[in-house]
């Protein structure tokens, strides 16, 4: 059996010094190793996307990334959404617009809106369909996902426009 | 008469909207209980589960759809470093056959355990052959492909025409073809039953028609697609009892099943429904549940077992392939005379896949005066299937709603008037037997009839748009809730309906509104085996119903409770007392809030808790009618959905968002089921794909918004009018899109799904003039 | 999953030293998105995975008049990202774009999804139509395989048991040259390829006669295809529907594709000259539409 080793990473902002050995994924170290079982496992091969974190601000499959990979590296998550006071606009989007039912892929959806709003802060409805086309979901049928990401832009371009006024 | 307005906006026929209460609470959209926790992470489901010593699981499975085990060897798994036990079917006690309701459908135990772990045969590939348990999950796997089994393979049955011919090879030595009748057959077989329902007189009623269509279908296996594979977490105690934490739809369900399967008493297990990622039928029967508690059991730790994504697709319950064979008649002015079906299902390895509901619902939107169905249910060597949303509706719908399609187009007729002409009412007799009581099958066509959609007209070359309606039953069976009030005016609600799609907040609304309080006001919580009383599946688009009757039954149970408070505390007969809006009035001006009389309640008598049961069996049916637009690429067979108006008599929207949520997922569903979804196997019985990859569910790119247009036909039958809303939507979709891809470029499709290979085969052999006989 | 070592090399001569040692039992990592799937199902069995993306030469990704230089591990999303690539090399953006979803775009490299060597890889038909050349580093130096000989079967390419692919080159785009890439798949997203297709032409000063033209074609083979007679036919033609419809046939002619669960024969052929007139046409504008370089 291989040695595990000792991998620093920067996770939700703060470092994180882990074991572990080179055939656990980062998804596998995020859940049972960190405790952080927020980030989902549904297919184990990049098809559904439950399991996005942003890696150094790109989303990607936690699940086809080694966590031996990450070294040095800032990783993202769904518990690092939130501000300690408030939840992420996404977030708030989201239990506004009912854009969830049994919850299961909805961190993985709003890491990838995130990481899409942090680089197009006016996505079209295609964008934003492309963009989320790696997150699978079974329940919702998408419509008020896409509406959710929508209203989030909205917020915020209102919220932005207001402060510019003051 | 019916006003839509469309997008969030309901409507109600004018009398409906006429008698409709002011309700409070109901129809509003607040936030979610659970909402926070589900978006920041913190919710936590079946895999999330740790506990101190906790132990991984894994699976043996067979890779052979049909073999005999001939012996099975653990000993190298065993010493493997890290294992801690090995489970085969010598651990588990071998039931006798013993019918159990479920739920959503009876279940055999002895075929169940046989399910859970083969017995005699492997019948299907990933059938579990043998478990371990070590101490990480990739020991676990290793120890998994140490485990020596031998095998003799046996040829697969891989086609319900296959498996029903004489000289096929047979799967269940003692299985017999049972009839509704009650008789049964005499020699070995692979057709566990045969439904047959008449009503008048078929063959008169095919002379009488103008115009008669029989056509046969073919659609192919198709899974629920939850994103969150099957999990469980078991603890068999040094005391003997177990503890099971699981993502499941039903806790009591999944207790009585492993009473069943462990050999113990049910007051001996609990489970502890976890949060769960998705269902819609497919995790009401258990699969690792009974293992991880077996090999608890034998090593001494709690136990975890994660299913993988491979195993289930090949080893949980798919629902059915089937071919199908309708006949329709109708006479000239569109009337339908007489209706014919015959329907076989795959149900997999064992019996039970979900015939009867589909001989039920083929014909149910329709007034029939004379019709016959019959249905199989024949095992072949796939996994044994299982409900998914609306079970066996929809793939009666593909063919009866296209047929009548067919129809239209010969006798002119538009499709919504035909519908319009033949709709059930209250008071029609459906083909199996049952009368209508109030329904709102009529609206859901007017309601297309006057939506924006069909009153749009659909431009460009090679698109069409078609039409398609659906029925699902909804069930009631038992719920029961508990309501505690706390001193400070918020009211702690435990049901036991799995929350599957956001439902503990309709449940907690409905206790809200009979409390006269705020939706915030009541926490709800979903109950384990121990913290509840029983409860029934989440399933059947029954919480909304039933277990919002509970909760009904409970929040009366505070109020008359608080009424004798109040009375206790102005010292008057609490005949004397009325509790109205949240609110309890005396003689003369005594008045006292919910919320103040919250805070006295130690003081005039100690705590207040509510309880509530529901038995209540008419949920009502439901119905839908569909539209959709498509777009269709004749040089490749690629489908586009480019508008989708969904309609639906929803009873009373209690929560709307969640209620539009439930017809936007069920139609994406159908849309995928339609154009893409399918177990492909080879000949061997292996399933080709899959994956995700390759088992092709729809992403948030392959459609549009979908347009819901809920009618209120409030249900006679409910202190709130609620009808089940969830699983209907998935039933039109197929058949919608089958019409619309007619119209679009002049096939008819009769294969599920209507994968661009097909539909490419179909349109070269009409452009090349070389039509099969039925077009 | 199958136990393994893990090594992070920072040079090349590091890298296949590495390789050399362990041979067929030690893997290249780059985006991992393949390599990482294919360990877990047991598809492959290494020993040891040597993570390259720390290696300078194989993140390297240069466009400049001389021509694009494309390190092996260069993840997708750095390529369409560039809008000089995404402007002279169209095709190959175009593939990156496809691959996956953007979670798997932000991993997955190019020269992985080459070496994966998938007869329906997306990026091998853009690579084979810009006329790519790979260049393979091992122990005793380096050598050049121009790209549509690099795949010699499903999953099987010419590199040698401790051989490393660091980089892909591409000529200077000339003047008034166009590419496309477009495959068919039954959603709209996140599918393997049924047919693939790439094409880059490039017109004459008038813009109405095609001078070269370079034809690839994806999934209807057992190596992604160079259709030589596809491109051969179109050179000296005027820009028309014929000479498109001949080039379409021709490609059709050389594709061998088989039944499987993504499509049919029948359908994968009638798909390949539907997409081939399709790309061709598209191509054409796009030269006609470029400046002069």
């Amino acid at each position: 059996m291989t040695r595990k080793r000792i991998v620093t990473a920067r996770i939700n902002g703060k470092e994180h010094e882990f074991l572990c050995a080179p055939r656990q994924t980062l998804l596998e170290v995020l859940r049972d190793v960190l405790g952080l079982t927020g980030t989902k496992e549904g297919c184990s091969n990049g098809n559904c996307g439950a399991c996005t974190v942003l890696l150094d601000g790109r989303a990607v499959d936690s699940c086809l990334v080694l966590a031996v990979e990450t070294e040095g590296c800032r990783v993202d998550t769904i518990e690092g959404l939130a501000a300690t006071d408030r939840l992420h606009p996404l977030q708030q989007a989201f239990l506004e617009g009912a854009a969830l039912q049994c919850g299961i892929c909805t961190p993985g959806f709003l890491m990838s809106a995130k990481a899409l709003l942090d680089r197009n802060d006016d996505p079209s409805e295609e964008e934003i369909r492309f963009a989320l086309a790696g997150n699978l979901c079974r329940c919702t049928g998408y419509d008020k996902i896409v509406r959710a990401v929508q209203a989030t832009v909205a917020t915020t371009a209102a919220g932005a426009s207001q402060g510019a006024c003051e | 008469m019916t006003t839509i307005v469309n997008g969030n906006e309901l409507a109600q026929s004018q009398a409906d909207a006429a008698t409709r209460p002011a309700y409070k609470v109901i129809g509003t959209r607040p936030i979610r209980h659970d909402g926070v926790d589900k978006v920041t992470g913190r919710a936590k489901y079946g895999a999330d589960v740790q506990l101190t010593g906790l132990l991984y699981g894994a699976t043996v499975r067979s890779p052979h759809a049909h073999a005999r085990i001939v012996s099975i060897e653990a000993s190298q798994a065993l010493a493997l470093p890290g294992v801690r036990a090995v489970i085969t079917r010598d651990d588990f006690v071998d039931p006798k056959h013993r019918v159990e309701e479920l739920g959503e459908g009876a279940v055999d135990i002895a075929h169940l355990s046989r399910n859970v772990m083969a017995r005699e045969k492997a019948l299907y590939r990933g059938h579990v052959i043998a478990a371990v348990a070590a101490d990480d999950v990739h020991i676990a796997e290793e120890a998994a492909r140490l485990v020596r089994v031998e095998y003799e393979p046996l040829p697969p049955v891989l086609s319900v025409l296959d498996a029903m011919r004489d000289d096929a090879p047979i799967l269940l030595p003692d299985l017999r073809t049972q009839s509704i009748a009650g008789q049964r057959g005499d020699k070995p077989t692979n057709i566990a039953k045969h439904f047959r329902y008449e009503k008048g007189d078929v063959a008169a009623g095919f002379k009488r028609a103008k115009i008669v269509v029989e056509r046969t279908f073919d659609t192919a296996t198709v899974h629920q697609g939850y994103i969150e594979p099957h999990n469980a977490t078991a603890l068999w105690n040094a005391d003997g009892h177990v503890t099971v934490w699981t993502s499941t739809q039903g806790a009591f369900a999944a207790r009585d099943q492993l009473g069943n399967l462990l050999n113990l008493p049910i007051s001996r297990i609990k489970v502890v429904p976890m949060e769960i990622g998705g269902g819609f039928g497919g995790k009401i029967a258990v699969y690792l549940e009974p293992l991880a508690a077996m090999l608890s059991r034998k090593s001494g730790r709690p136990v975890k077992l994660v299913m993988d994504r491979t195993s289930v697709f090949e080893a949980t319950g798919p629902t059915p392939a089937s071919h199908i064979r309708v006949k329709i008649g109708a006479d000239a002015d569109g009337r339908i005379t007489a209706a014919e079906a015959w329907l076989a299902y795959e149900a997999g390895a064992f019996p039970g896949s979900p015939i009867n509901p589909g001989c039920m619902c083929v014909f149910a939107c329709y007034d029939v005066p004379n019709g016959r169905v019959d249905g199989y249910d024949v095992v072949v060597n796939k996994p044994r299937t299982n409900a998914y949303r609306a079970p066996g509706a929809t793939n009666a719908a593909m063919a009866a709603e296209t047929v009548i399609d067919e129809i239209c187009r010969e006798l002119g007729i538009d499709p919504l008037e035909f519908r319009a002409k033949n709709a059930a009412r209250e008071g029609t007799r459906r083909v199996d037997g049952p009368v209508y009581s109030r329904i709102g099958m009529a609206e859901t066509v007017e309601a297309v009839r006057n939506s924006d959609h069909w009153k749009t007209k659909l431009e460009g070359p090679h698109r069409g748009r078609g039409v398609a309606s659906g029925f699902w039953f909804n069930a009631g069976l038992q719920s029961s809730a508990t309501a505690t009030v706390s001193a400070d005016g918020r009211v702690a609600l435990v049901e036991g309906s799995t929350d599957i799609g956001g439902s503990r907040t309709g449940i907690a609304m409905q206790l809200a509104e009979t409390l006269g309080i705020a939706a915030e006001d009541v926490t709800p919580t979903v109950g384990d085996t121990d913290g509840v009383g029983y409860t029934d599946v989440t399933g059947g688009s029954r919480v909304t119903y039933a277990t919002g009757w509970a909760a009904y039954e409970a929040g009366q149970d505070i109020k008359r409770q608080l009424i004798q408070r109040a009375g206790l505390l102005w010292d008057v007969d609490p005949a004397m007392v009325n509790y109205e809006g949240g609110c309890l009035y005396g003689p003369g001006d005594k008045r006292i809030t919910f919320r103040e009389l919250a805070a006295k309640l130690a003081k005039t008598g100690g705590p207040v808790i509510g309880r509530g049961t529901s038995t209540h069996n008419k949920p009502g049916g439901a119905f839908a009618t569909h539209v959709v637009d498509v777009d269709v690429d004749p040089e490749t067979g690629k489908v586009t959905i480019v508008r989708y108006t969904a309609a639906q008599d929803v009873g009373t929207a209690i929560h709307p968002s969640y209620v539009e949520g439930q017809v936007q997922g069920g139609v994406v569903q159908g849309i995928g089921w339609a154009l893409n979804e399918e177990y492909v196997y080879d000949a061997d019985g292996r399933m080709r794909n899959a994956s995700f990859l390759d088992y092709r569910m729809p992403t948030c790119f392959d459609v549009p918004m979908i347009e819901p247009l809920l009618i209120e036909v409030p249900n006679p039958d409910h202190p709130f009018g609620v009808r089940g809303v969830g699983e209907v939507p998935i039933v039109p979709p197929p058949a919608a899109i089958a019409n619309a891809i007619h119209q679009a470029v002049g096939v008819r499709m009769r294969q599920l799904p209507m994968s661009p290979p097909r539909l490419l085969h179909e349109i070269l052999a009409a452009e090349s003039g070389n039509l099969s006989p039925e077009h | 999953m199958r136990d393994f070592e893990y090594e992070a090399p920072r040079s090349v001569a590091d890298a296949v030293s590495l390789l050399s040692r362990s041979g067929a039992r030690a893997r290249p990592l780059a985006g991992g998105t393949d390599l990482i799937d294919h360990v877990r199902t047991g598809r492959l069995a290494p020993d040891l995975l040597v993570d390259v993306k720390k290696i300078d030469e194989l993140n390297r990704l240069e466009c400049s008049e001389a021509g694009l230089r494309l390190g092996a591990a260069v993840p997708c999303y750095r390529i369409y990202g560039d809008a000089q690539i995404a402007a002279r090399y169209a095709a190959l953006a175009e593939s990156c774009r496809i691959i996956g979803g953007i979670q798997i775009q932000n991993r997955a490299s190019v020269g992985g999804n080459l070496c994966n060597s998938g007869p329906a890889g997306d990026s091998i038909p853009s690579l084979i139509a810009l006329e790519a050349v790979c260049v393979i580093a091992g122990a005793h130096g380096t050598r050049e395989v121009p790209v549509h000989e690099f795949c010699i079967g499903p999953g099987k390419n010419v590199l040698e048991p401790g051989e490393l692919l660091v980089e892909l080159k591409f000529p200077a785009r000339r003047a008034r040259s166009g590419s496309h890439y477009r495959r068919f798949i039954p959603r709209n997203e996140m599918d393997i390829a049924v047919v693939g297709v790439a094409a880059s032409v490039t017109l004459d000063p008038k813009a109405d006669r095609i001078t070269a033209a370079r034809v690839a074609l994806g999934a209807v083979g057992p190596t992604p295809l160079l259709a030589t007679e596809a491109g051969r036919v179109l050179v000296g033609r005027p820009v028309d529907s014929i000479a498109i419809e001949e080039s379409a046939r021709a490609a059709r002619a050389i594709a061998q594709p088989i039944d499987d669960m993504r499509g049919t024969v029948e359908f994968r052929l009638h798909v390949t000259e539907v997409l081939v007139r399709r790309i061709l046409t598209e191509a054409i504008d796009r030269a006609r539409r470029t400046e002069r370089d």
